[in-house]
């Protein structure tokens, strides 16, 4: 083997090294995860990288339990519905914001990027108040609203920034065909943008589904509840004993829709995300 | 098919004035081409025809009717657009029932003129494709189905050949000829293209920084440009260019000189102007003639370009910079180095004057 040889073949270990360890520093934690749900309680403390044996017992303990499935639905309901709003919504402001020419179109732009840069804490009392007046307290449809606040300045970001991309005279070709704005929007622009909503939606969906604060102080009770919230309030045995099994258990259930959603969409993803980078 | 009439149109964007108080008649089955540099608002008066931009001031009608406030699909004008703007989700066919459909018309009628539209075009095979399955020359014809399939009454173009290579310009060009004798619709058609302006035009309107500089049949463009401007930009090469001053001048025929040149007796009208007024003197490249001469006025070849059919000669003359272009057939005997003298046909001679507008002739004289 000669000194090129020997160093390419240096290099490549290197790479792949390097991969391994970013592979294991992202993985890691979930894989932890994943085993812990498979051990019964008696087993949870020792450290094992492989499980020596599948036991179902957390899965069977969590699905016994009416209010984590209820809190399943509740998070479906919301998650559902924030992405369909945001999406509506993040479509028609983006059509306003991308082809419309009006005075304060930058300032309306500038404006909604600057209410996402807002801390969840800092507008939380302030929504409190504003979940009260309109009575939503306890209620879905509060944290629905809660969410959609924070979903539609990146939202309507994105589908802006898409939309400017797509050739005015495409527009111009429809008002020439006698599309209305509505028409040009949900028969030209929509099946042109699946992309970019699939990327925005999917954001959308995986914040609604793992947000926790909100959802913490807006319910109150075990039926209104969503998944994150659900899973910090299991309780064990005692109030000595944190259920880690049920804990881990439940985190894989509510994280496996998200796999296979990213999975689903990945391709559509990466063309949202670099839709622009490369002419095409 | 409908008449179109402009009457004093202009159109401001905040501060930049646009189209100057265009007034413009266009016939009934005519088919009219804009003509003008890049930025003459060629573009603009199309897309302010079309609906596509609001007139700022003016009078607009087609047909009988005025036509400033109807939004486009109440105008009936179709549009070609440069980037052919085809739905890219559409399958050809949709591409064209698109409007139609749009227009709450009934099934069979739309499906009866997509397959009309798409026999005139030689579409029907491809129309269950989507445009990125086509080739260039493909969608502009998808583009122009599209247009007609509603059956307006003017159809707007809007450099519809800029996307194209050259040999398929010049076929798309011949088809868009074909088909205005087919359909015999009025068409409006903008173009940077001189050529394409020539050969298709019924009448063109050559556009200026906004203005209309001229209107005429491509003929009468070429014989008798309106304006120094006009005169330079249609011609290909075009117009020689030098500067000359009158000597005398009545209605009947005046006498001018020029560096190089000499003096000539031209048959222009010259009456408006004193002696030793500044004019241009304007030669298209195939009616300079040449003849071997030398001394202080002669001009220099410096070079030759051989084209198969005809042979351009560039010539420098002894004082100033500006090169002059002859054009003859080919074979030439010119050489470069050569000292030759300029003998123009006086029958073909422009004379414009100092605003760079066009002296008229003090006689009728025979069609050249």
């Amino acid at each position: 083997m000669t000194s090129r040889q020997l160093s390419k073949f240096a290099k490549r270990i290197g790479f792949w090294l390097l991969v391994a360890l970013v592979v294991f520093y992202a993985v890691f934690p979930f894989y932890y995860a994943v085993i812990t749900s498979f051990k019964p309680s008696s087993e949870l403390f020792r450290v094992e990288l492989w499980p020596s044996r599948f036991d179902l017992s957390n899965y069977a303990q969590i699905f016994s339990q009416r209010s984590f499935l209820q809190a399943i639905v509740n998070s479906i309901i919301v998650a559902v519905s924030v992405v369909g709003i945001a999406l509506l919504l993040g479509i028609t402001a983006s059509y306003a914001l991308g082809r419309v020419r009006f005075r304060g179109r930058s300032t309306v732009l500038l404006v909604i990027l600057g209410v996402s840069m807002f801390p969840q804490v800092a507008v939380l009392s302030g929504l409190f108040e504003v979940i009260r007046a309109l009575n939503l307290y306890n209620n879905p449809a509060g944290l629905i609203l809660s969410y959609t606040i924070f979903t539609l300045p990146f939202t309507v970001w994105v589908l802006t920034t898409f939309m400017r991309q797509l050739p005015m005279e495409l527009e111009e070709a429809a008002i020439m065909d006698g599309a209305t704005p509505w028409v040009t929007i949900t028969k030209v622009f929509l099946p042109l943008m699946w992309p970019a909503m699939a990327t925005t939606g999917l954001l959308a969906f995986i914040a609604a589904w793992n947000e926790f604060l909100f959802a913490l102080t807006f319910t109150l009770t075990d039926s209104q509840r969503t998944v994150p919230v659900a899973i910090a309030l299991l309780s064990g045995g005692s109030a000595y004993e944190l259920p880690w099994g049920p804990i881990m258990a439940a985190s894989v259930v509510v994280t496996v829709p998200l796999v296979i959603l990213v999975i689903i969409f990945q391709r559509r993803i990466v063309s949202g995300l670099t839709a622009g980078a490369v002419k095409g | 098919m409908a008449s179109v009439t402009l009457d004093k149109i202009n159109k401001v964007f905040g501060s930049t004035h646009i189209i100057k108080d265009v007034d413009l008649e266009i016939g009934n089955g005519e088919f009219v081409v804009f003509v003008g540099p890049s930025g003459c608002g060629k573009s603009t008066l199309l897309r302010l025809i079309a609906g596509l931009e609001s007139i700022s001031d003016g009078e607009l009608c087609i047909g009988d009717s005025v036509v400033n406030e109807l939004p486009p699909r109440e105008r009936g004008v179709g549009m070609v657009f440069q980037s052919y703007a085809l739905y890219p989700h559409m399958t050809v066919y949709e591409n064209m029932a698109f409007g139609l459909k749009l227009a709450k018309t009934a099934k069979q009628t739309v499906h009866e003129r997509v397959m009309a539209t798409a026999r005139i075009l030689q579409l029907e095979e491809l129309l269950e494709r989507k445009p990125k399955a086509l080739s260039g020359g493909q969608r502009q014809r998808v583009a122009m189905g599209r247009a007609m399939a509603r059956e307006p009454r003017i159809l707007l173009f809007d450099e519809p050949l800029s996307n194209l290579d050259a040999s398929l310009r010049v076929q798309m060009r011949n088809e868009i000829a074909r088909l205005h004798q087919r359909l015999a619709s009025t068409m409006i058609y903008v173009t940077h293209d001189q050529v394409e302006a020539m050969t298709l035009a019924d009448k063109i309107v050559v556009l200026n920084a906004g203005r209309i500089e001229q209107v005429g049949s491509p003929h009468e463009l070429y014989q008798r440009p309106a304006t120094k401007f006009v005169a330079g930009f249609i011609g290909s090469p075009t117009m020689n260019f030098l500067p000359a001053e009158l000597v005398s001048g009545s209605a009947d025929g005046c006498r001018v000189t020029s560096a190089g040149i000499g003096e000539l007796a031209l048959p222009q009208d010259a009456s408006g102007h004193g002696g030793g007024a500044a004019l241009t003197l304007g030669v298209r490249p195939e009616h300079l003639r040449l003849a071997e001469a030398s001394g202080d006025n002669a001009f220099e070849i410096v070079n030759v370009e051989y084209l198969g059919n005809e042979v351009y000669v560039y010539l420098e003359p002894k004082a100033g910079d500006t090169l002059l272009i002859h054009r003859s057939e080919a074979p030439s005997a010119w050489r470069v180095g050569q000292q030759v003298a300029l003998a123009p046909d006086p029958e073909h001679v422009h004379l414009f004057d100092a605003d760079d507008r066009a002296l008229g002739l003090a006689q009728p004289r025979a069609a050249a």
